[in-house]
């Protein structure tokens, strides 16, 4: 654990003005940083002797909508060298909607960035193709993972040419008969 | 028998059958569009190839038609509830993903499990791992033309389908896991069942690699086929055989030891040349160690509760809760409202066959996940599909495909 902590005060020495929290939960360490220095923040972790977070385990985001900066974008990389993981987020507001993409910093966030992208439109700067990717591309009810969607969603499900209208519940069903 | 025990990698020239140096001819590009439907894709993925003669130029995986939006749907439900939505994640193995999530709630809100529990969670999830690999095996070998493996991987999974059928009552979609434990104890029956598959096993993977490991077709179609670097492969995020194959040794059972992982003995196997036949040597070999892990949990298997003694988070009993009131009244509360987390984060991965599934969930206190984020090695893979394939032959994307292991039902979510 204390390992651990020591990545954290490294963060905090190298960008005393970068960092905003860093939380321990559970074992685990998260970092937040401000948005700007979310591209040299991840460099920093990946590239420094020390540090080397070479392996990205995921990237996730979370949706605050009542609160002023809206998302969170969530990094999470290990080091197999030194074999610990760290978190490291960053959070932004709606109008803004734009952050800088790590995929030049781990290749395999390319898809995770694009999956983010997809579910709850956070953009990402410098991504090298930013593209639907589990939805329809054409597909534009918005952003399904975001907390203001419903969870059956926005009506386009029921304009499928291949579903039947539903059957009013008054009406005898035809498929009773023995 | 000469094939019952470990084998060593065996030694040979490193390369790659990557020919990005063939000269051009520019003619005109092709582009190919493959799937959604077609046999290999193990599922519905598209996949749209530029061709320069037979050589892929460039591959762009196009996915999403399994998607479910279970990541949405985990908002809307209580903890307890979502554990038959991780059945449906990797449909073939699905005693690990309930494992993964289990593992990670109970990280959640500090759960300590009984070590009987811990003991089961760790033979089941090896018997899935094994089941896992012999469905990888059989399936890879037929896409490449060897049919034969896949009657006799297939036979052998059947036998442990049917052990998990008796187990659990369900073949694929077990939801066997519990938070806090299992959902029932084993029989004695099926702990001499087991012993005896596990007796057996040993010689049959042999006969299963009898038909591969010196076939002359299978070694051309998976040695230096695929190949990708440790540093590429660690970037991108792969896990599992496909990254062990590639000789980084990272196993989270061994180096974040859970359940009975800590207590028993057993290797890692790494490989080194990173290409489709070491990822092939490494699931052999894993399903060996599976067959260690196995014996040595069930001869050390201990006595006591298979469920922790936590009644404001584990379901009770179902015969109490036909018989008592409070049971029923817990049992409805846990399930209309469930159980209160503490507020907070966490990230667990669960080394399954295919790589690292992980959960990520935020809490808000509340008694359903805020945010469950699902880390699956399936779709991590998926982003690599590009790099990996470029400069082959279009025949070898079958093979491509089958060596990361993908389930599309857990790409997509």
């Amino acid at each position: 654990m204390n390992d651990l902590r020591s990545v954290a005060e490294r963060l905090t020495q190298r960008f005393p003005q970068d960092v905003v929290a860093v939380a321990e939960f559970r074992g685990d360490l998260s970092v937040t940083v401000r948005k700007s220095a979310l591209l040299t923040v991840g460099r920093f972790l990946k590239e420094e002797p020390g540090l080397e977070f070479d392996y990205i385990v995921h990237v996730s985001s979370v949706d605050y909508p009542t609160e002023p900066e809206r998302f969170e974008v969530v990094y999470e990389v290990y080091s197999i060298r030194h074999r610990r993981r760290i978190r490291f987020k960053t959070r932004l507001s709606e109008a803004d909607g734009e952050i800088d993409s790590l995929s030049s910093v781990w290749y395999g966030a390319n898809f995770m960035e694009r999956e983010i992208y997809d579910m709850m439109g956070i953009r990402f700067h410098g991504h090298p193709d930013l593209r639907r990717i589990l939805m329809p591309d054409e597909y534009d009810e918005g952003f399904p993972l975001r907390k203001d969607f419903p969870l059956q969603g926005r009506g386009w499900r029921d304009t499928f040419e291949f579903l039947e209208p539903p059957a009013s519940p008054a009406a005898p069903s035809s498929k009773d008969s023995p | 028998m000469s094939q019952t025990g470990p084998t060593t990698l065996p030694d040979r020239q490193p390369g790659s059958a990557r020919r990005p140096d063939l000269p051009l001819l520019r003619t005109e590009e092709l582009m190919l569009n493959m799937g959604p439907q077609h046999p290999a894709t193990h599922g519905v993925l598209k996949m749209i190839l530029d061709l320069e003669g037979e050589r892929i130029v460039k591959a762009t995986p196009v996915m999403g038609f399994l998607h479910r939006g279970v990541e949405k749907l985990a908002e809307h439900g209580t903890y307890h509830q979502f554990i038959p939505h991780t059945d449906r994640l990797d449909y073939v193995c699905a005693m690990y993903n309930n494992f993964a999530y289990v593992r990670a709630v109970e990280k959640l809100i500090d759960l300590k499990v009984p070590p009987r529990a811990e003991y089961l969670r760790t033979i089941v999830a090896e018997t899935q791992r094994i089941v896992g690999h012999l469905f990888w095996l059989g399936t890879q070998a037929l896409d490449i033309g060897a049919m034969t493996v896949f009657f006799y991987t297939f036979r052998d999974r059947e036998i442990l389908l049917d052990w998990f059928n008796e187990l659990c009552g369900a073949r694929l979609t077990t939801s066997w896991y519990r938070i806090g434990g299992v959902e029932r104890d084993v029989t004695p029956e099926l702990i001499a069942k087991l012993s005896k598959f596990i007796d057996e096993f040993q010689a049959k993977i042999g006969e299963c690699n009898l038909l591969l490991e010196k076939n002359r077709i299978w070694l051309a179609r998976t040695q230096g086929i695929a190949v990708v670097s440790a540093e590429d492969a660690l970037s991108f995020g792969l896990s599992g055989p496909t990254l062990r194959g590639s000789g980084v040794d990272y196993d989270l059972r061994k180096y974040e030891p859970y359940a009975a992982y800590g207590d028993v003995e057993w290797n890692v196997p790494v490989g080194r040349n990173g290409d489709t036949y070491d990822r092939y040597w490494v699931r052999i070999e894993e399903m060996r160690e599976s067959c260690k892990i196995i014996r040595q949990c069930l001869e050390r298997l201990p006595d006591g509760p298979y469920l922790a003694d936590a009644p404001t988070v584990v379901l009770p009993s179902k015969d109490k809760v036909f018989t008592t009131l409070e049971s029923m009244i817990i049992q409805f509360k846990l399930f209309t409202q469930g159980f209160k987390t503490p507020a907070g984060e966490i990230y667990c991965g669960t080394e399954a066959h295919k790589g690292e599934l992980g959960f990520y969930i935020v809490s808000d206190g509340s008694g359903r996940p805020y945010r469950l984020k699902i880390r699956s090695p399936s779709f991590i893979h998926l982003g690599a599909f590009d790099h990996m394939a470029r400069g082959y032959m279009i025949a070898d994307i079958i093979t491509i495909f089958g060596t990361y292991d993908i389930v599309m039902g857990e790409c997509d979510r």
